[in-house]
């Protein structure tokens, strides 16, 4: 019964960017920290905010809002950053607010709807529809692909 | 018997032992005459023997033994050194070397070794080296066989061992233990018979094998063959204590048997020969390294003149001590940049014993990874040898300050950029013999390899008496291949031009050789070095011959840097890079085609304006008229940095980025700060053209 339940329902964070609610594994989430103090990094394209000291690893941060080419919007008491763990080392997104733990059946998501919002689709790997909510899943695969001098230079 | 357990330590040894051979064999080819290090060789080619054959690695013990059999004649003066005899000596420990390699990338250490174990028999026999002759008769004569009453074959390093321990008091001694017919744990029987064996002396051998004994696949009988002192109606009788066992038979291997077997090489007396084949030779799984008496005792002797005691230690839990320490050396800027807003003297005492403290630490952590530069260098000479006699040239490798230490981790990745150079010095330095003598050079040419400490720095330099960079070719060639435009190849200083072989694309060799110019040319070797944080520079003189300058940090993991201020942002500059820092008047900035420069003690300094190259919005305040500089330098070329201020010297942990950020314009990678901050390091190499 519950090993039943373990594999069709999927643990989410959710998190909102312009008023709209976003989803990633709760696996791959190491933790949600308030402002730190982040350091630029020159040269780089401007959605990378620079890096942080995250436990004495340095961490760089990605700022979403940005990197989906949404309005700037400033580091507020709301806001925070979620640190991902991706392909073996830390990376931490900014979001507008992050102030949900919930299960989505796998059932419920489905793919992405052309019409869904400014979100480019690659950065999405499918929508889930739970209740009235509907929640974008992101597909860190794409969001964080490592910056490279090559791709740095487009921005 | 399981061995695994043993195999890191044995693969170790056989690894230091073979290295003591290399390194003796060559000091044996000058001092043929000297019989001492003959012995030292013989010791380390025994105790490898025994470790292998207890290991099971019946190929690697088997050419051990070969080879201390040649080593053994010529100890007796029963045959003399010469260059012929030392090179199937050396391909010998060349072969042994793939076989441990192979044994510790996983594989069973096996190979074909019969063509070298025969030319190994004819040098002792004093045979001469006519490789022509077809080696397949010889291979088997050389396989005796020596069959006791009791019916058990033994092979020639099992009766070698034999006789050596009669020579030390030790009676080899036949023991058929025969089970009661409903014995019901017939292994755990033989198990208790070892047991007690084991007490009293060495097992060399069983029939059947130890396998087989385990697997329960024998009758009601084994045998044991027991090296000991003990008297053989005392082992009978502990023996027969072991319930469930009908009878104990004891027999002793006289000195007939092994007589047989040492004269048989040398009569070839058929009869008493069995010829087998060298698959199924049977070697003792059981023996142990201490199979030879006379052997541990020679160790001893050894380790008591070697007073200094060590222990060894992962080098894993070194690393995990040292990431620890980075922890607290973070923690240790934070508690002095708070010690110095509080000005509190008790706690800025407390924080500077802790600072001293902790330094001492670091040196002595440092100091516990640094291995010397010999572990690198011990693989040159044989490498030397074997190149100059491919190249036909005679050459001398030199090696001073082999006892330099660096750390760990510049030690493994230096050894192929060193490699690269010295055979880059032997085939394109050093000239031919009958050249050499016509320029009036000794015939023989030298190379030298020398490391030694300079401040925070290791400095390794390869210097030749060759031929030396020629500039009309090389010059040439940087034009051809379009590393420098012939406008600018006039004005380049020599040292210039031969730093131009370093250069991408670039290789003088006319045709490609076997030896160094394999389509890779030097730069891989400049890249790998830069990588390490080092540098590489050349000096050469036409026909006098070239230095190759190899400058290394002392670690990697922590450095001393100079903390700038930049629009608020904090950023490092690395110690190793900086000349000097200055202050200079605005009015002295001078322009040349569109390019700040200075004038700095007589030299054109150009300088970088970092706020430009960092994207950073305010730019510098016009109204001072002072401007704070940073002079860093990349091999003779120097820059001036321009900041804002300086805030200090640090020593910081040197952290990644991470595999987001790849290869960031200018920063070397990150650090923590005592506030808690993140500084990034400037890469100043590539701020240097």
């Amino acid at each position: 019964m519950t090993k039943a339940t373990e594999v069709s329902d999927m643990k989410v964070i959710v998190f909102q960017l312009m008023n709209k609610e976003y989803a990633i594994g709760l696996d791959v989430v190491e933790s949600i920290e308030k402002s730190l103090s982040i350091t630029r990094v020159p040269r780089m394209p401007s959605y990378v905010k620079g890096v942080l000291n995250l436990r004495g690893v340095v961490t760089p941060v990605v700022d979403l809002r940005e990197r989906f080419d949404m309005e700037y919007k400033e580091f507020d008491e709301t806001s925070c950053i979620i640190i991902v763990s991706h392909a073996g080392s830390e990376v931490g997104l900014i979001v507008d607010d992050a102030n949900d733990v919930m299960d989505v059946p796998i059932s419920a998501i489905g793919p992405q709807p052309e019409v869904v919002g400014s979100v480019e689709s690659e950065f999405i790997s499918g929508v889930a529809k739970v209740g009235k909510r509907l929640l974008v899943m992101l597909n860190l695969e794409k969001v964080l692909q490592p910056i490279k001098k090559g791709n740095a230079d487009e921005f | 018997m399981d061995v695994s357990q043993y195999l890191d330590m044995f693969i170790e040894e056989s690894k230091e032992h073979l290295q003591a051979c290399s390194e003796q064999l060559l000091a044996l080819e000058n001092n043929p005459d000297d019989l001492a290090i003959v012995n030292e060789v013989f010791r380390a080619a025994h105790t490898l023997k025994g470790m292998s054959a207890t290991m099971g690695y019946e190929d690697i013990a088997n050419l051990t033994h070969k080879m201390e059999n040649v080593l053994d004649a010529i100890r007796n003066s029963k045959i003399s050194v010469t260059t012929e005899i030392l090179d199937v000596v050396f391909e010998a420990v060349d072969d042994l070397e793939l076989m441990v390699q192979d044994i510790e990338s996983g594989g069973d250490g096996k190979k074909d070794v019969s063509k070298l174990v025969d030319t190994l028999n004819r040098i002792e026999a004093g045979q001469p080296l006519d490789l022509a002759t077809e080696p397949a008769a010889t291979t088997e004569e050389a396989l005796i066989e020596v069959v006791t009453s009791t019916g058990i074959h033994y092979d020639e390093f099992e009766l070698t061992v034999i006789s050596q321990s009669a020579e030390q008091g030790f009676n080899a001694l036949e023991i058929t233990v025969t089970l009661r017919d409903d014995c019901l744990l017939k292994v755990a029987r033989v198990f208790m018979t070892f047991e007690i064996l084991e007490k009293s002396g060495e097992v060399i051998k069983t029939i059947p094998t130890v396998e087989q004994l385990e697997n329960e696949d024998f009758d009601q009988k084994f045998t044991i063959v027991l090296l000991t002192q003990e008297d053989a109606e005392d082992l009978k009788a502990k023996v027969l204590k072991v319930s469930e066992i009908e009878d104990v038979h004891i027999t002793h291997i006289t000195d007939e048997y092994v007589q047989k077997y040492k004269q048989a090489p040398l009569n070839n007396s058929e009869a008493e020969l069995e010829v087998i084949d060298t698959t199924s030779m049977p070697v003792a799984k059981a023996i142990t390294t201490k199979e030879a008496p006379k052997e541990t005792i020679k160790t001893k002797k050894v380790t008591s003149s070697n007073s200094n005691k060590t222990i060894r230690v992962n080098i894993d839990r070194l690393d995990i001590l040292m990431n620890l320490f980075e922890e607290l050396v973070i923690d240790r800027g934070r508690l002095q940049s708070i010690a110095s807003e509080l000005h509190n003297p008790e706690l800025n005492e407390s924080v500077e014993r802790m600072t001293r403290v902790s330094g001492d630490l670091q040196n002595i952590i440092l100091n516990m990874r640094m291995v010397p530069v010999e572990t690198v260098f011990n693989r040159f000479p044989k490498m030397v040898r074997q190149l100059a006699r491919d190249l036909n040239k005679k050459i001398d490798l030199e090696i001073i300050g082999a006892e330099t230490e660096l750390d760990r981790t510049v030690i493994d990745e230096i050894g192929d950029p060193l490699v690269h150079l010295i055979r880059n010095a032997l085939d394109h330095g050093i000239e031919m013999p009958e050249e050499r003598i016509a320029n009036g050079k000794p015939e023989i040419g030298t190379v030298t390899l020398r490391a030694y400490h300079s401040g925070n720095h290791v400095f390794i330099e390869l210097e030749d008496d060759g031929a030396g960079v020629n500039r009309e070719r090389v010059v040439g060639k940087a034009i051809e291949r379009g590393i420098v435009s012939p406008e600018a190849a006039d004005s380049l200083t020599n040292k210039q031009v031969a730093e131009l072989i370093l250069a991408s694309g670039f290789s003088t060799a006319a045709s490609i050789t076997d030896v160094s110019g394999r389509g890779v040319g030097l730069d891989v070797v400049k890249n790998t070095i830069e990588s390490l944080g080092g540098h590489i520079s050349i000096d050469s003189t036409e026909g006098k011959g070239s230095l190759f300058q190899v400058q290394l940090p002392l670690t990697l993991s922590i450095i001393s840097v100079m903390l700038v201020e930049l629009d608020k942002e904090i950023y490092a500059i690395p110690l190793s890079s900086i000349i000097e820092t200055a202050i200079i008047q605005k009015a002295d900035i001078l322009n040349a085609h569109n390019q700040p420069v200075i004038d700095f003690r007589g030299t054109i300094v150009p300088l970088v304006d970092l706020k430009d190259i960092f994207e950073m919005k305010n730019r510098s305040n016009d109204e001072d008229e002072f401007q704070s500089i940073v002079i860093v330098r990349k091999g003779e070329s120097l820059a001036g940095l321009v900041v804002d201020s300086f805030i200090g010297q640090q020593e910081i942990v040197l952290k990644s980025l991470g595999e987001y950020l790849q290869s960031v314009f200018a920063i070397s990678g990150a650090t923590i700060l005592g506030n808690g901050q993140v500084a990034l390091i400037i890469d100043c190499n590539a701020l240097i053209k």
